[in-house]
């Protein structure tokens, strides 16, 4: 049986566009607010990320570290993340949901433990930020047992045999890292570049599903939109911090934004 | 769990980097892969190079001061009573703690590796301090990253770092100590790891970093096991190395070419307020293995994996996380581990400063309040060496505080 993850992309291709993909963090800035903001954004996002918060996070810039701080500090524990994953898929069973962290979590957890979770609450994939190829070879595999999509990150600095390798053991989806920086960095490299570095990693199999995040706002994402799919995290994040500032309905401005992010790519 | 003889500790990991099959390893983002791959490449090669271990035996000569003094704690022995008490005295390395071998060492590769920047990041300031002229020594522009905490108490190294010229990024996240600044110093090598190289300031972080710094501060021993010799004739049977662990890299240093023979090998660590729960002893405390800067360890943490705040009145101890390599010889039982509290500290500090011409940082005091604990129950045969590994001078301001004057 396809995928979630696979069939959207198949969707996105008929339809001749990038799949628009958002990252959230769960319990930002709390459980309601978060299923909130994941309900309102699924209606134009084909495909969510939602971040399991981790206090010591070496990959990301400021504004989802924010996003993580307050979600905290509100007291969000995994079980939490778990239960708003059920909330969200019982009424939108279709829509791929992933989660992101570090590893660290998981670990404690124990990957079995985990991954029964992420089973019973309808995860649909994981990508662990911390644990790269090969040291995930063993859990990527328990992922695949599970029907869960492990996704691989490759980046800049990968060179082309290990992206080769990485490509080979990918399940349906695959990140690619725009430029050298954490997550919500200003795009320090021109679009152009960045789809002649993602087109020479298509081209080792044009079936892949390649997805291009980091850095990509609501300024940048059309000039990127040949691509398979898009995410756009820092700037939900950011925008997030923005409308708890000045008491908005953080779901409404998200619902929003994501709508005028899904029209710069149709 | 167990330790080879006659292959270096640092060699002693599996095909994942993994120390016992359980600590260490790289838990690294992707965009890290590539340039942690390269720096073990070259590293491999220098390691063999007779050139480049020439010329880090120049500098630490000539830059560093090799061979620092082992000296006899006259006072100390007799006041106590039973055993010998010895000390390393490391603090007269050039800038004044042992972080000076690995930043040295770091810089040489980098020059090696074509890069022009380096970063690093630093808890009492040391670590900070010794990258920031080492890099001024070889012509690298260098970023220090500090917890803004530290900045405010340890102000005497700030101003060393900036003086040296050096930019000091102050880290406002989290608890604003060290496992901040290590955080924001590895996402700081993430987005520029194409012109800059890194230097964790400790045995800590993925493992090129833990191999770097635990072969650079192996100099300490390797000079000691010359002078102990000198002294006795031969390693004597009895001897017991005490030193404060808060990452390890002095205490790995100063075991480093011990670890065949039968010497005992003791590391004391950050045990907090009295009657606080916070600490940063993760390895006396019983802490589980968990993940932080890219090593599995034993770290302070929650039951989901969150890392744990800590505390200590030596800034450079107050580190949720210990070495990969100190987690695999405690459970090979080569090593024993105890901690001592920042009361302890300061009578320690505060005892050996009066009675000594040595003057211990808050990190080795901790080390000599063992040594203070477990002497008097010793023999006149049993030999205890400490590595005092910093100079007070840079907590005037807390000692100060706590105890009203400051002695040196």
């Amino acid at each position: 049986m396809k995928s979630n993850i696979a069939v959207t992309f198949e969707n996105c291709k008929k339809e001749n566009r990038a799949a628009l993909i958002t990252y959230t963090v769960a319990g930002d800035n709390t459980k309601n607010i978060s299923l909130k903001i994941l309900n309102s954004i699924s209606k134009h996002a084909d495909i969510l990320e939602l971040g399991f918060p981790h206090n010591t996070p070496i990959a990301d810039g400021g504004q989802i570290q924010g996003s993580s701080y307050r979600a905290l500090k509100n007291g969000i524990k995994l079980q939490n993340v778990f239960q708003i994953v059920k909330k969200f898929k019982r009424y939108n069973p279709n829509k791929p949901l992933i989660l992101m962290g570090y590893f660290n979590l998981v670990y404690q957890c124990g990957e079995n433990n985990f991954l029964k979770k992420c089973k019973s609450s309808g995860v649909d994939g994981l990508i662990i930020v911390d644990l790269p190829f090969p040291e995930n070879k063993n859990f990527a595999y328990k992922c695949k047992k599970n029907s869960i999509n492990f996704i691989q990150l490759l980046s800049p600095t990968t060179p082309i045999k290990r992206v080769k390798k990485i490509i080979n053991v990918s399940h349906d989806m695959l990140y690619y890292i725009s430029m050298l920086s954490t997550t919500g960095g200003k795009l320090k490299v021109s679009p152009k570049n960045i789809l002649k570095n993602y087109n020479r990693i298509k081209k080792i199999n044009r079936k892949k599903n390649i997805v291009i995040g980091f850095g990509i706002t609501n300024k940048t994402i059309a000039s990127l939109k040949k691509a398979d799919g898009l995410v756009v995290g820092s700037q939900l994040c950011k925008t997030i911090t923005n409308s708890l500032k000045k008491r908005l309905n953080t779901a409404k401005v998200l619902d929003n934004m994501v709508y005028n992010l899904k029209k710069k790519i149709i | 769990m167990r330790i080879k003889k006659g292959i270096p500790l640092i060699d002693q990991h599996d095909k994942n980097f993994m120390y016992g099959g359980k600590f260490g390893g790289n838990f690294i983002p992707e965009t890290l892969k590539k340039p942690i791959d390269d720096l073990t490449k070259l590293f491999a090669k220098l390691r063999k190079d007779e050139k480049f271990i020439k010329e880090r035996d120049y500098y630490f000569k000539s830059y560093i001061g090799a061979p620092t003094p082992f000296i006899k704690l006259e006072n100390l022995t007799n006041y106590l009573g039973g055993a010998q008490i010895y000390a390393k005295v490391v603090s007269e390395a050039n800038g004044g703690a042992h972080k000076i071998y690995n930043a040295t060492v770091h810089c040489l590769i980098a020059k090696r590796a074509g890069k022009k920047f380096i970063v690093g990041d630093t808890g009492a300031g040391y670590a900070g301090k010794m990258l920031s002229m080492a890099a001024k020594k070889f012509g690298l522009k260098c970023k220090i990253f500090m917890g803004a905490k530290d900045i405010k108490r340890q102000r005497p190294n700030v101003e060393a770092i900036k003086k040296n010229g050096a930019t000091i990024v102050p880290v406002t996240s989290g608890s604003q100590t060290l496992v901040d600044a290590v955080s924001e110093c590895m996402r700081y090598w993430v987005a520029n790891n194409d012109t800059t190289n890194m230097c964790v300031g400790s045995t800590v972080g993925p493992n090129i970093f833990i191999k770097i710094c635990a072969w650079s501060t192996a100099q300490i021993s390797r000079e000691l096991i010359e002078q102990i010799k000198d002294e006795f004739g031969r390693i004597p049977k009895k001897i017991k190395l005490l030193n404060c662990v808060g990452g390890g890299s002095s205490a790995m240093g100063f075991w480093n070419e011990f670890m065949d023979s039968d010497a005992e090998f003791i590391g004391i660590e950050a045990g907090g307020p009295k009657n606080s729960n916070l600490h940063a002893a993760p390895l006396t405390n019983g802490s589980k293995i968990g993940i932080l800067h890219g090593a599995a360890q034993y770290v302070i943490q929650d039951k989901e994996g969150q890392i744990g705040t800590t505390e200590s009145i030596s800034a450079g101890l107050d580190y949720p996380g210990i070495s990969p390599l100190h987690c695999f010889l405690k459970d090979s039982k080569r090593a024993k581990y105890t901690s001592a509290t920042d009361e302890e500290a300061l009578k320690a500090y505060r005892l050996v400063s009066k009675l000594e011409k040595i003057s211990p940082s808050l990190e080795p005091s901790h080390a000599f309040a063992e040594a203070i604990k477990i002497a008097p129950k010793l023999k006149s045969s049993d030999i205890i060496i400490v590595n005092s590994c910093g100079d007070s001078l840079k907590d005037k301001d807390i000692i100060k505080k706590k105890l009203g004057s400051y002695i040196r």
